[in-house]
């Protein structure tokens, strides 16, 4: 049994074998399906720029269905896999269950990606990701998304009974680690997600066969949202993970308090994967009571458990630095932090981009009223790029970073290009999030090959300059954006093939941080404040979120009157 | 001790809470219950609360209620697609139809006067999205969505289909002129 597993000379953690497959399959599969994807949001980027109008509108709407679905799920649900697989079996130090489902759930995953690409580029199914009924996509493309989610859910199911195996074997003391609880809340999301995506996507595969007389487009709505929202949970879920993750490789930092970080993970459970209302707060038939309940219940306690991960993360590492003696000042822990390294700074954009890019505009725009002032603008896309692109998206590239050296051995090629990829990455996509929100303000409505009206015979609406500004600005975010996202596939692609075999020589400097002495612990901060310098952080975004929430209702009470 | 490894104590929901995320929390909590009570109080002092006043219909029940109102009160037909222009009175109601890929009739109303809307599709989900005013409502079909719009100044505006329905869904584009009251 013992040959199954190697223990890697630089973080002392136990591989099983099996597991380490797995997981550098998923991860190699997620890097290509978001290089695919990247091109597809280049191409779309371009021809949403007024100027360039790159394709042609059959050809935009595919790219643009085939941009979403690549990106959002495959790329991110094959990452998470592998998180799962690394979270249970490495972190817990033990084998890996049944690995012969876990490469049945890869497989059907594969092949259910592959099949989506296949049936998407025919140009039968340019419905985008939400296919809403009674729009119509070829059978083909319903069965590939239900082939994949039920490879995902072997994968969940791998990572749990990994769970009960490594309690049974006792190869951990106690409880779980803090990413460990976080990974766990998120496979529970991914069941809970998977079955509503099967409530939704089975019936319209029969429909879409014939089966079936009628989908009714409201129940379509309610129940997909039950699943887009959940899904979006999931990367949440597994980014905060992956940011404590990362502050325990870079600082060797421990939770503030285990109490208030697991809670916050438990809130998403209770609370977050049941607020999809707020998708549906300009529907017809929903009623006022349940939108409200269901955001401000649902959502703001789910809000409230990622600002509350908020502080926690960089004040986690806050005072792992003031421990090590960075203790002057408010900010010299943070100035002090590995820039280069971007596995940090990867991590620490990721942060500041998903609070006050993502999670502001999330929730102001998650108002009921307000929510009549951007539903369907690009101000939606210019939410979600900060907080799946900026947030998930940087995190899950900073941590595989520090995976491919410990998982696969080998040394980063172009460590310095690397270096800069982050920062290359984060601009862009902070530029694409802000145009687009920019522009959505201006009325420009989303998924829309043409807002000058062109084709209409003469039924044009102008939006307001600013508005083609907005949007050409976005371009050229689009364009950095890109190049960053390439540079890290290249990167690590080129890493994994040619990198420089690195065996079982221990590296300098470190892979992980050793953990500061409890002792040092004491009496770090200003008074009886640990982490002062997050604490001003976290009360500049909250002026900045308070602020940007009275703006919009101004901005709503300047509209018609809506009764 | 890290994230990484087990917690010091197998009881961590026992342990002590960090000065600074407890003012946190408490913040972080009271914004909520705050932002919590903006909606239903918007609701009672606000002018912009969407009704959710909904009915199940048809798309032929539905053309025909438009095809009535159109039939009282066009005033004259307009532009390139020789529309009708349909004026109805204050307070009256206006039936607006989407449907691949357009929205029919051109609508004119008086500014400051209040009508009734009724929304719905005749095929696919589409966006009824008001502009320069910006307001942004989803369309179902077989659902009329019924719910008052009170203009709040005069102008031409677009309606713009903000929901994607296929290939023709930038062709989708319909109008709404709104004129001084009186004139
Ligand atoms: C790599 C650079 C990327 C660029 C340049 C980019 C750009 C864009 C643009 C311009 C849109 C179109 C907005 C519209 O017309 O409605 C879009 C849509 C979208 N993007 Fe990206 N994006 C990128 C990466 C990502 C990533 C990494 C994700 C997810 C993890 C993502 C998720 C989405 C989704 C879900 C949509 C909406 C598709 C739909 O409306 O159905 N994007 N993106
Ligand atoms: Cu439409
Ligand atoms: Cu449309």
């Amino acid at each position: 049994m013992s040959e199954q597993f190697r223990t890697c000379p630089d973080t002392g953690l136990k591989f099983h074998k099996p597991a380490e497959n797995l997981m550098k399959a998923n991860a190699v599969a997620a890097v290509v399906f978001l290089l695919v994807g990247g091109i597809y949001g280049l191409l779309v980027g371009l021809t949403r720029w007024p100027a360039v109008h790159l394709l042609p509108a059959d050809a935009f709407y595919l790219t643009l269905t085939a941009h979403g679905i690549n990106v959002l799920i495959f790329w991110m649900i094959f990452f998470e896999i592998a998180v799962l697989y690394f979270a249970s079996s490495v972190l817990l130090g033990c084998r890996l269950a049944v690995p012969k489902v876990a490469w049945a759930g890869f497989a059907l995953m594969l092949i259910g990606a592959l099949m989506n690409n296949y049936i998407v580029a025919t140009g039968t199914s340019s419905v985008m990701m939400t296919s809403y009924a009674p729009m119509e996509a070829h059978p083909l493309f319903y069965l590939s998304l239900i082939l994949f989610a039920v490879g995902a859910l072997l994968g969940c199911m791998v990572f749990f009974a990994t769970l009960v195996v490594a309690k049974q074997e006792k190869t951990y003391e106690g409880s779980v680690s803090l990413v460990t609880f976080g990974a766990i809340t998120a496979a529970i999301i991914a069941v809970f997600t998977i079955v509503s995506g099967a409530i939704i996507l089975v019936p319209t595969l029969l429909w879409s066969l014939g089966f079936i007389a009628e989908i009714d487009a409201l129940a379509y709505r309610l129940i997909w949202w039950a699943f887009g929202h959940s899904s979006q949970q999931i990367n949440v879920a597994a980014h905060i993970s992956i940011w404590y993750a990362i502050a325990a490789i870079c600082f060797g930092a421990k939770p503030m308090s285990e109490k208030v970080s697991r809670m916050a993970f438990l809130m998403y459970i209770l609370f977050l994967q049941l607020a999809s209302a707020h998708h549906l707060l300009v529907d017809p038939g929903v009623s006022s009571e349940f939108k409200m309940f269901n955001t401000s219940y649902a959502m703001y306690l789910a809000v409230m458990a990622s600002m509350v991960h908020g502080l926690t993360v960089p004040g986690s590492i806050e005072s792992a630095q003031r421990a090590k003696g960075f203790n002057s000042g408010l900010f010299e822990w943070l100035r002090r932090a590995p820039w280069g390294n971007p596995t940090f700074s990867g991590m620490f954009i990721s942060l500041i981009g998903f609070g006050f890019l993502g999670g502001i505009s999330g929730v102001v725009m998650g108002a009921e009223q307000i929510n009549i002032l951007m539903h369907n603008t690009v101000y939606v896309p210019g939410h979600f790029h900060a907080t799946v692109v900026i947030g998930s998206t940087l995190a899950f590239m900073a941590l595989t970073y520090w995976l491919v050296p410990i998982l696969f051995r080998r040394e980063l090629v172009f460590k310095k290009v690397a270096a800069w990829q982050p920062y290359i990455f984060g601009l862009g996509m902070s530029g694409v999030a802000l145009f687009l929100m920019g522009a959505g303000t201006l009325g420009v409505p989303r998924r829309h090959w043409d807002i000058t009206f062109s084709l209409t015979g003469g039924v044009v609406h102008e939006f307001p300059a600013a508005a083609n500004t907005m949007l050409a600005l976005n371009g050229l975010s689009v364009i950095l954006a890109v190049l960053g996202g390439a540079l890290f596939c290249v990167i690590i692609v080129l890493s994994i093939l040619f990198g420089r075999k690195l065996g079982d020589e221990k590296q300098e400097p470190a892979l992980i941080a050793t953990p500061p002495d409890d002792a040092a612990y004491e009496g770090i901060g200003r008074g009886s404040i640990s982490v002062p310098g997050t604490f001003v952080m976290a009360m500049v975004f909250f002026v900045a979120f308070a602020l940007y929430y009275f703006i919009n209702w101004k901005y709503l009470a300047e509209t018609w009157g809506i009764s | 001790m890290s994230t990484l490894s087990p917690p010091k104590s197998r009881i961590w929901w026992k342990e002590p809470i960090e000065r600074s995320e407890l003012i946190w929390i408490s913040l972080v909590f009271v914004w909520g219950l705050f932002m919590a009570f903006m909606m239903p109080y918007w609701h009672v002092t606000g002018d912009q609360n969407l009704s959710n006043e909904t009915y199940k219909t048809t798309p032929e029940r539905f053309l025909e209620k438009t095809q009535a109102m159109v039939d009282e009160y066009t005033v004259r037909n307009e532009g390139p697609r020789n529309f009708p222009v349909v004026k109805p009175p204050p307070g009256g109601d206006v039936y607006m139809v989407s449907r691949l890929w357009e929205f029919w009739p051109i609508i004119e109303l008086e500014e400051g006067q209040s009508y009734r809307f009724h929304l719905t599709s005749m095929d696919w989900q589409h966006g009824w999205s008001l502009q320069p005013a910006n307001i942004n409502i989803q369309v179902v079909p077989k659902y009329e969505h019924v719910f008052t719009l009170t203009p709040n100044s005069a102008g031409e505006y677009s309606v713009i289909c903000n929901e994607y329905c296929g290939v023709g869904h930038h062709l989708m584009i319909g109008k709404i002129h709104v004129v001084e009251s009186g004139k």
